[in-house]
């Protein structure tokens, strides 16, 4: 009698090989905390060979661009030249306009820059699989970069690395659907949480419905998952709508804008404070008010003193005017009431009874009496 | 039996010959196809969408006509796709797996050298990939992904007619 397995040996070997592979699943998905030796060998193999061809692509592009490719460079070169003088002379006119407005900005700008310890990295490959989102950098373990270290860009977050081999590192990209990180909102303060969706958007997951949060309201990182430093920019809202449980805000990362060839990984991370949002008006400049002419404001009738630029000091001044011209005192019970459509007499000169000489009264008035006194 | 049906079936009388590669070519052209994959879509994007290793697995396993061959090329493609992606090792595994077993068991029944077939067998097996893919995705790792249908079969229509040309370079390997 045949035996079963020889009989159908196609078939017990798929599946003896698919059961081989679901155990080494199931036993990653249990204890997935160590790089498997097999990754190492694969990483190992190819990003070296990555490295090469980037090398020899590059090389061979400078060398055409700068040995082979001459057509026409000394009719350019003379072009060049003509053009250079040109704009040596507009450069040192903008200069000049620029040195005096944008020194302190730019001296700003720098001392507001991240005190974090990063170092650069370029990109020299991408993850296996159609939809991937990882990518391989060509900084490692020797280069001091360990796993679970933020990849960012100037403008803004890109990832974390995800696994460090010697030579290379894959970094596990902001956009990647099993990414998450902690975010807050610029202007409303609103936490929530970053994910990826597999394409160039992604979600901030677990806000309230209840919560604002604007279109184009800017989100930072919130340093919440230990993983980024609090403070880097994340990307503005574009879309914002009611879900059914929590809100539904999209954003387009802002760090792959400019593409991405170079990163930076942030080997110590420091937290930042989230800059504070734009008004959405720019501020206005206001003067103080100007000096009073000598012996003409406390004159002139209806201006109010020096000094009195608000209408609170305008109005305390109407009401002092009622009080001498109509004899009563402000919060003293039993007196006759003020007439207020009255119109009360000029003030007196401050050159004939200064504010030092008036006789105190025997109440003294109340300081701002911003209401007529309650009849008895 | 019709002309298109004897261009396409084997003939039981037709012996089945499985075509033989040197050791270098089972090696290198997986790699190079892997390698294809990690590093050029970092120039051009749209091409991140083309899953040579999966055409390489297709094209050596209906070369092959022997299940277990299939089933461990496939396996070893997979796996070493694993290795760079930030999967468990297994999910492209498992797929390739499958892949290779079913692409060789076609090439017991099927003429695999017509073009029309490969063009048919590149766009099914690449639907397949995805979707069972897809499948262990959500079954396995519990991420709950969408499936793009309309998305999948273009990209499946292109990754057969990109199967036609490459399956006849490879032809040439043969020993």
């Amino acid at each position: 009698m045949e035996f079963p397995l020889s009989r159908y040996r196609n078939l017990t070997v798929l599946l003896l090989v698919i059961f081989a592979q679901l155990v080494l699943l199931a036993y990653q998905v249990k204890t997935n905390q160590d790089v498997r030796l097999i990754r190492v060998w694969a990483v190992t193999a190819v990003t070296p060979l990555a490295r090469v061809l980037e090398g020899g692509r590059s090389g061979t592009v400078d060398l055409l661009r700068d040995y082979v490719l001459l057509y026409g460079t000394r009719r350019e070169s003379l072009r060049l030249k003509e053009e250079l003088g040109r704009l040596k002379l507009e450069n040192q006119f903008l200069r000049n306009e620029l040195s005096t407005a944008e020194r302190a900005q730019s001296l700003n700008a720098f001392q507001s820059r991240t005190p974090s310890r990063t170092i650069a990295a370029r990109i020299i490959g991408t993850g296996t699989g159609s939809n991937s989102k990882v990518v391989f950098v060509d900084l490692g373990s020797t280069n001091g970069v360990m796993k679970g270290m933020a990849v960012v860009t100037p403008d803004g977050i890109v990832g974390k690395v995800l696994a460090v081999y010697p030579t290379a590192s894959q970094v596990l990209l902001i956009t990647d659907p099993s990414f998450a990180a902690g975010v807050v909102s610029q202007k409303n303060h609103v936490h929530g949480t970053l994910k990826g969706q597999g394409h160039s958007t992604c979600v901030i997951d677990y806000v309230q419905n209840e919560e604002k949060v604007d279109v184009g309201e800017w989100f930072y990182t919130s340093g919440d998952d230990r993983v980024f430093p609090k403070g880097l920019p994340l990307g503005a809202a574009n879309v914002v709508r009611t879900g059914k449980t929590f809100k539904e805000i999209f954003v387009v990362p802002s760090g792959f804008q400019n593409g991405l060839e170079e990163v930076l990984i942030v080997l110590e991370g420091v937290h930042q404070q989230i800059p504070p949002a734009q008004a959405a008006s720019q501020a206005t400049q206001v003067l103080p008010p100007p000096p009073p002419d000598p012996g003409q404001a406390e004159n002139a009738p209806g201006l109010p003193s020096a000094g009195m630029a608000t209408e609170a000091d305008r109005l305390r001044e109407q009401y002092k005017r009622i009080e001498e011209s109509q004899g009563i005192t402000f919060g003293v019970a039993g007196g006759k009431p003020p007439d207020f459509n009255a119109k009360p007499r000029a003030p007196v000169p401050a050159a004939t009874t200064p504010p030092a000489a008036k006789p105190p009264a025997a109440n003294p008035p109340a300081t701002t009496p911003a209401r007529p006194p309650a009849q008895p | 039996m019709t002309e298109l049906s004897g261009q396409i079936l084997l003939d039981r009388r037709r012996k089945k010959v499985s075509s033989r590669f040197r050791p270098w070519v089972l090696v290198a052209v997986p790699f190079a196809a892997i390698l294809f994959q990690v590093y050029v879509p970092l120039f051009v994007q749209q091409l991140a969408y083309l899953e040579l290793p999966l055409l390489v697995t297709v094209y050596f396993a209906l070369m092959g006509r022997k299940p277990i061959a299939g089933t461990f090329i496939g396996a070893a493609i997979g796996l070493v796709q694993d290795s760079l992606s930030h999967q468990p090792l297994g999910m492209f595994g498992i797929v390739k797996t499958l892949v290779g077993y079913f692409a060789a068991s076609v090439s017991m029944r099927f003429e695999v050298d017509n073009p029309v077939l490969r063009f048919i067998l590149g766009f099914f097996f690449f639907f397949f990939h995805q979707f069972f893919h897809w499948v262990l995705l959500r079954a396995l790792l519990g991420e709950a992904l969408a499936f793009d249908f309309s998305q999948t079969l273009i990209l499946g229509l292109l990754n057969a007619a990109v199967a036609i040309p490459l399956f006849h370079i490879l032809d040439k390997l043969k020993e």
